[in-house]
């Protein structure tokens, strides 16, 4: 296997690549987050065809690949007179994206902390919106730290399918400079190097919250 | 008298089984009510009913002025006047003891720390725990943590405790100092409704004792009931226990 | 600006669009069944004595889990092509998938084979059951059943994940969408149109695989009909 042409230069410009990874990764993080919030509420709402819309919407995004779900943003969103820079589709279907499956997470979480709970709390004569923010969310939020955890691994792996729309993340800086210099393999390991860097760290950490969170790490009781 | 909980012809079913077959009693005010009987003969569906934990299908029941039975009910009018401990404590994990019994004094009462805090510190003291006000549940007993549960219920300042079956889930050893609770509650003139199977206790702390079966009021009696009893369904529960 | 939505000259092109999904079905299947085998036999020998391949085996699931499809497909094609090893397009995504499948199912098997209680295993043993007789009647089946839900997710996810296929060029439903919208013009139109066949095949592999499930699982047939 000869190097042939392969020097420091690339590797400065796969990692500024891998920079704008971290960065999409961040975005879709965040808004999928915030949007994902919404999406779990919504889907334990009282309120029936709030649920079902909901019900409805997070079918829809997991039933459709990531992939059309780019393509429909990109080209969708052009036709709404925005040129778009492939970062921006990118990140609006990685939030939407992120949302209902982070949203399915979370209500699983807020599901799986006791009905006995709920009752304590509402035989207290809390409102079911006190009920939610002071007993209920917090215990969910803890259920849901490792699952989230894990979930952004995916994050940073989906972001590579917006090298397909021409943003310049890891993925693309690799197939820039294979157009240059040729060297597949060579490129595309290291590529997958960079990724396993920054997947697998979060990957040891989502299994040590889990293991955490299945012992308790309460602080100890004074004797 | 003033009744402070009065059931009338209350009938509950779930699904095809009827576990509430029109039952009637009235518990006056600073009265302590001992609900006894086998597992499903209705007594704790009975008291949930109190705090409209479930939905009866017809009858009536009236709990300080409340009419629990109407759909239009303001829920947390009732939950302030009536206080639940459960079996299973269900203290809220995430949070110590004393933020577990400040929670609904500060949430629904609108008091200020200040306030929530000394009613804290007041009802931790009745239950013998003013020390563990800082530990969070998983680092008490079971006995200690049913403790917290009733101070916590206590916080709302009620004006009728409910008691379902709070110390089948404990230890022998620690049922006692539950109990103890329990009667310096009654002593200070609480209205209290106690399903239980701690007969002995029943006999000496309660002012009525109600036999459910099957989903009816069996027997009524006082804390004699227990040795002179009437029917044959409880005499069989006596002998043959739960 | 006002945009028409036109359906037509891109429904017109409707047998493109069965040869992509029939394309899609061609991947998903076959890497299905030889990930799932590779997949439980790699949970096997996690929890195996041989503690090299446990380690191997722990290799392999963490390096594909943590980099993504789209570069494993390019590795696969471009990078083992530029080392002499030629291989088809089709053929490229095909072993890509596999091994994909195979590393997320090795992780589900493991879980449910974990959670067989150890006194099942012991009373295995004392009935005389040999070892390979213990695996099969006593971990696997009943793990396999437990994590079903888990598996039909994961397979679902890897029908939907041949998209990825269609940047090496397989003719797959995402790939005939491009070819479609940019004989059409009507980018929009065609991916939707994609869409929608990809929420129907998920649904009908949803059910097609509740339906096998429902026949080897006889244990929960019985149980819902109340014998």
């Amino acid at each position: 296997m000869v190097l042939g042409g392969f020097n420091v230069e690339h590797i400065y410009f796969l990692l500024s690549g891998a920079l704008w990874t971290i960065c999409l990764s961040l975005i879709a993080f965040v808004g999928g987050g915030m949007l994902g919030g919404v999406v779990a509420l919504c889907r334990i709402s009282p309120f029936k065809p709030l649920r079902w819309a909901t019900v409805g919407y997070v079918q829809l995004i997991q039933g459709t690949p990531l992939l059309v779900l780019l393509f429909l943003t990109y080209f969708g969103l052009s036709i709404f007179g925005f040129s778009l820079p492939g970062l921006v589709a990118a990140s609006i279907a990685l939030i939407i994206y992120v949302s209902a499956y982070l949203g399915e997470i979370w209500r699983g979480c807020i599901e799986s902390v006791a009905k006995t709970q709920w009752e304590a709390a509402e035989c207290l004569a809390l409102s079911r919106s006190q009920r939610l923010r002071l007993v209920i969310l917090p215990q969910a939020m803890r259920i849901a730290t490792p699952p989230t955890v894990g979930f952004m691994v995916q994050i940073v792996k989906n972001t590579s399918l917006a090298s397909i729309v021409g943003f310049v993340e890891l993925v693309r800086a690799g197939q820039l400079i294979n157009n240059s210099i040729f060297q597949p393999f060579l490129i595309y390991v290291l590529v997958a190097a960079l990724y396993f860097s920054m997947c697998y760290p979060l990957s040891v950490w989502s299994r040590k919250l889990e293991l955490k969170l299945q012992y308790g790490t309460r602080p100890q009781p004074s004797a | 008298m003033t009744s402070m909980v009065e059931l009338k012809n209350v009938y509950k079913r779930f699904g095809s089984n009827e576990v509430l077959k029109g039952v009637s009693f009235d518990i006056p005010k600073g009265h302590v009510t001992a609900i006894i009987g086998r597992s499903g003969s209705g007594k704790s569906t009975a008291l949930r009913c109190i705090d409209r934990l479930e939905i009866i299908d017809s009858g009536e029941i009236n709990v300080c002025g409340h009419k629990v039975h109407d759909p239009d009910i303001d829920l947390r009018k009732l939950r302030t006047d009536v206080g639940i401990v459960f079996q299973s404590y269900n203290l809220f994990p995430h949070l110590t003891v004393e933020q577990n019994v400040m929670l609904a004094p500060r949430a629904v009462k609108k008091h200020s720390t200040r306030q929530a805090m000394d009613i804290c510190l007041r009802t931790l003291k009745h239950v013998g725990l003013e020390a563990k006000a800082k530990s969070y549940p998983e680092e008490l007993s079971g006995g200690q943590q049913q403790r917290v549960a009733i101070a916590r219920s206590l916080a709302m300042e009620p004006h009728v405790m409910l008691f379902d079956e709070v110390t089948s889930a404990l230890d022998p050893q620690l049922t006692g100092e539950v109990l103890r609770v329990i009667e310096t509650l009654a002593a200070d003139g609480m209205t209290m409704v106690l399903v239980t199977h701690e007969m002995e206790f029943a006999s000496r702390v309660a002012d009525t004792i109600i036999f459910m079966h099957e989903g009816r009021v069996w027997e009524t009696g006082d804390g004699t009931m227990l040795r002179n009893p009437q029917t044959q369904e409880l005499k069989d529960f006596l002998a043959f226990g739960l | 600006m006002t945009y028409e939505f036109d359906f037509t000259s891109v429904l017109a092109q409707w047998p493109q669009f069965v040869s992509g999904a029939w394309m899609t079905i061609l991947l998903s299947f076959p890497a299905t069944v030889v990930g799932f085998v590779i997949g439980t036999l790699c949970a096997i020998g996690r929890r195996g004595g041989n503690r090299l391949l446990a380690k191997l085996c722990g290799m392999y699931v963490e390096v594909i889990r943590n980099t993504p499809l789209l570069v494993q497909i390019f590795l696969v094609f471009f990078g083992f092509a530029s080392m002499g090893w030629k291989i088809s397009a089709f053929t490229a995504a095909l072993i890509s998938l596999i091994l994909n499948v195979g590393a997320y199912t090795c992780e589900i098997m493991r879980a449910g084979i974990d959670s067989i209680n150890k006194g099942q295993l012991e009373a295995a043993e004392c009935l005389g059951l040999s070892k390979p007789q213990i695996y099969w009647h006593v971990v696997l089946r009943p793990a396999m059943e437990k994590v079903y839900p888990a598996l039909t997710s994961q397979f679902v996810l890897l029908m939907l994940a041949t998209s990825i296929a269609s940047q090496i060029s397989v003719e797959e439903l995402t790939a005939i969408a491009s070819r479609v919208q940019s004989d059409t013009f009507r980018p929009f139109e065609a991916y939707i149109v994609v869409a929608v066949a990809y929420l129907a095949l998920s649904m009908l592999m949803r059910a097609g695989i509740w339906v096998f499930g429902q026949m080897i699982f006889t244990r929960q047939r019985r149980l819902r009909s109340g014998r």
